[in-house]
């Protein structure tokens, strides 16, 4: 599709387990600062199961329209089925602006979609903005272990597609009076035919609260020394209402799942705060956090490289200062009511 | 069966130089090795050949003539063959022009059953190729695989690794499978397959050999380019307190985490 002949911003909601994910909320904050420099609108697409209660939320958090698919079909993710639905409302609205979650729901999809399209797809933004002349996303995202950013555009092709990183943003203030425009899509039923087949999901209760999807990283390595002493990071994680991450040492010792990896063969993250605990700061760990908003630092090594990248740091043993952190914070938390 | 297995080759990961006004990088100057994720990849493909028998591994790679190197690694850990797609008209491409020559080449090569890709390059980290191969070829894609329960009947039985749990899902064959790191333990090659593989032919192929129009593949087939590049400064002097009293450096970071409005 051309430039000229495309108009509008979408945002590509989640729905997990029948409810609304709230990287749906996240992408409208993305959207709408964009929406507004080019004055043009701001949807929601959402598919899903038995979802059309929730989607007056959606305007509340910044949603002008929302498009909707609702469909037993939906249920599950079944990427074709999905992929096809999104190619069709693609070709039919013609937005000029498609931006989605780098989840492992949005970096299946988008390139798929994108390569149905034959449009560009910039992947795991941090930042967005856009050129209002020239009417240009510029896409800026770590690349190469988080040493460089690079800011890159699609010039001549529509949609411009992006995928930007869970949790680098907030959503905006809810404003219950904000509304807009539903509109309910329907398809016939050979959309919904799939080379797939849904069968089961397991809940991992480790992973509960995502590493990818937690404002707050409280991350272990060799340093905690022993896989039982990782309680103590649950325990604070509790407390912050966190996760807890890992460095590769202290996955391969099998101390945690390899979920929890953080860093260049784990995962890339961005919270509001992380805390390395017993970890040296190697470069490829680095690779996973640095772009973190505040970073502090437990190591018993005064040299450890993780004192460079962090905004505050305790030169001690872990294992001594986790036990007085945890109850201090306890503390703190009772007396907040 | 026959199974392909796409491998990358990228900057050894400590060291890598990026041209400033071009966007792209350095490579020549520096050292390069097999993406470390796609050692997955060749070792799930392995294994499924040991499982089944009767089956075809082969390699399939995009890059200058020095990733070579790269299907030269992948072979002694039981490929059976190698390709390299190499044409000065392949270079700058985007994730969908990468995905484009590399779909071609998989045409050219034959039927395959089964593909399988890393989960991302640690150069590039879009992970954005592996499906996009799978949709230009007109076949599904599953992505975060975390292990491969079973194939029959043409039908491949997987679980994925997602947000909070595993999913299992069944796809139709032929297919292509993105797997995580968690999926296996790669072998180390020994010595002999190693020098085997020095020796092994592996043929390079152009643009006019898998049938790709110069504008399709390279910079001139990418809808993204990059148009600025800096490096982010990592280091953030902040203040490093020497513990002599556990107490009170507690009380200090509870201190800072206020002030910072983590509580
Ligand atoms: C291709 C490749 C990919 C990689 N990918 C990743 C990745 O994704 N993520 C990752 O993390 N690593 C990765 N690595 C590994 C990385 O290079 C390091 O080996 C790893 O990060 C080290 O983990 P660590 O900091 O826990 O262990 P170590 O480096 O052993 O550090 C342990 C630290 O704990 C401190 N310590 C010890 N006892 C105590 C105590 N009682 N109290 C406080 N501090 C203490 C020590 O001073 C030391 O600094 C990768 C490597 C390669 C080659
Ligand atoms: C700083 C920087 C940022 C970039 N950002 C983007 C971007 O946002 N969007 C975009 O479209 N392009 C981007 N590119 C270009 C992109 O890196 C290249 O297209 C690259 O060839 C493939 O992408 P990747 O490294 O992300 O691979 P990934 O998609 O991460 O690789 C996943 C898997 O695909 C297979 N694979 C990937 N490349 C090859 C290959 N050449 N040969 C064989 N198998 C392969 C491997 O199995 C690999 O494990 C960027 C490049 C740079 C330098």
């Amino acid at each position: 599709m051309l430039p000229n002949e495309c108009k509008g911003i979408w945002t590509i909601g989640e729905v997990r387990n029948g409810e609304i994910n709230p990287v749906s909320y996240e992408l409208l904050a993305w959207g709408r600062k964009l929406a507004d420099k080019l004055e043009i609108e701001l949807s929601s697409i959402i598919l899903g199961n038995g979802i059309k209660e929730e989607l007056t939320e959606l305007f509340h958090f910044g949603a002008d329209v929302v498009y909707a698919v609702d469909h037993a079909k939906l249920e599950h993710f079944l990427p074709d089925v999905h992929a096809r639905i999104y190619e069709a409302l693609v070709k039919e609205y013609k937005p000029e602006i498609i931006i989605a979650s780098a989840t492992t729901y949005g970096r299946t999809v988008m390139p798929i979609l994108a390569a149905k399209l034959g449009t560009g797809l910039t992947a795991d933004c941090t930042e967005l903005d856009v050129d209002v002349r020239e009417r240009i996303l510029l896409q800026t995202r770590p690349a190469i272990g988080g040493n460089v950013m690079a800011t890159i555009k699609t010039p001549a092709h529509r949609p411009q597609m992006s995928t930007v990183r869970p949790r680098a943003k907030k959503p905006l203030t809810i404003d219950n009076s904000r509304n807009g425009k539903i509109i309910l899509k329907s398809y016939p039923p050979e959309f919904y035919k799939s080379k797939y087949r849904w069968i089961s999901f397991e809940k991992d209760e480790s992973v509960a609260s995502p590493i990818q999807e937690s404002d707050v990283i409280v991350a272990g390595g060799k340093g905690m020394k022993d896989g039982g002493n990782f309680k103590m990071l649950y325990d604070l994680a509790k407390k912050l209402n966190g996760a807890v991450g890992a460095s590769r040492a202290a996955v391969d010792m099998g101390w945690i799942p390899y979920s929890h990896q953080v860093g260049l063969s784990g995962k890339t993250l961005s919270p509001r705060f992380y805390m390395a605990v017993g970890i040296s700061g190697a470069v490829q760990h680095i690779a996973g956090m640095s772009s973190s908003e505040v970073v502090v630092a437990i190591n018993k090594d005064p040299d450890a490289a993780i004192f460079k990248v962090s905004d505050f740091g305790i030169v001690g043993d872990a294992l001594e200062i986790l036990p007085v952190l945890i109850k201090k914070l306890s503390n703190e938390v009772n007396e907040n009511g | 069966m026959k199974i392909a297995v796409l491998v990358k080759e990228v900057p050894a990961t400590d060291k890598v130089k990026m041209d400033e006004k071009t966007g792209t990088m350095i490579r020549s100057e520096m050292e390069s090795e097999l993406n470390p994720l796609d050692m997955y990849a060749i070792e799930e493909a392995v294994r499924v050949k040991e499982k089944i028998g009767n089956t075809h591994v082969i390699a399939i790679s995009m890059g200058p003539p020095q990733a070579i190197n790269s299907i030269r690694e992948a072979i002694p850990m039981g490929c059976d063959y190698g390709y390299l797609m190499s044409d000065k008209y392949f270079a700058g491409a985007d994730t969908l022009a990468t995905a484009y020559t590399l779909s071609a080449a998989i045409r050219k090569l034959g039927k395959f059953d089964l593909i399988f890709s890393g989960e991302r390059a640690t150069d590039g980290e879009t992970g954005q190729v592996g499906p996009s191969v799978a949709t230009q070829l007109g076949m599904p894609v599953v992505t975060y695989v975390s292990k491969v329960e079973k194939i029959s009947d043409g039908i491949v039985r997987v679980c994925r690794s997602v947000e909070g749990g595993k999913e299992t899902v069944e796809v139709e064959l032929p297919a292509l499978l993105s797997v995580v790191k968690e999926i296996n333990e790669p072998r180390i090659p020994n010595l002999s397959g190693k020098i085997a593989s020095k020796s092994k032919e592996i043929p390079l192929l152009t643009a006019k050999d898998i049938k790709v129009s110069s504008d399709k593949v390279g910079l001139s087939g990418s809808p993204t380019r990059v148009v600025k590049v800096f490096y982010p400064k990592l280091s953030r002097d902040g203040k490093i307190l020497k513990v002599k009293n556990v107490e009170s450096a507690v009380n200090e970071l509870i201190k800072f985490m206020k002030e910072r409005g983590v509580i």
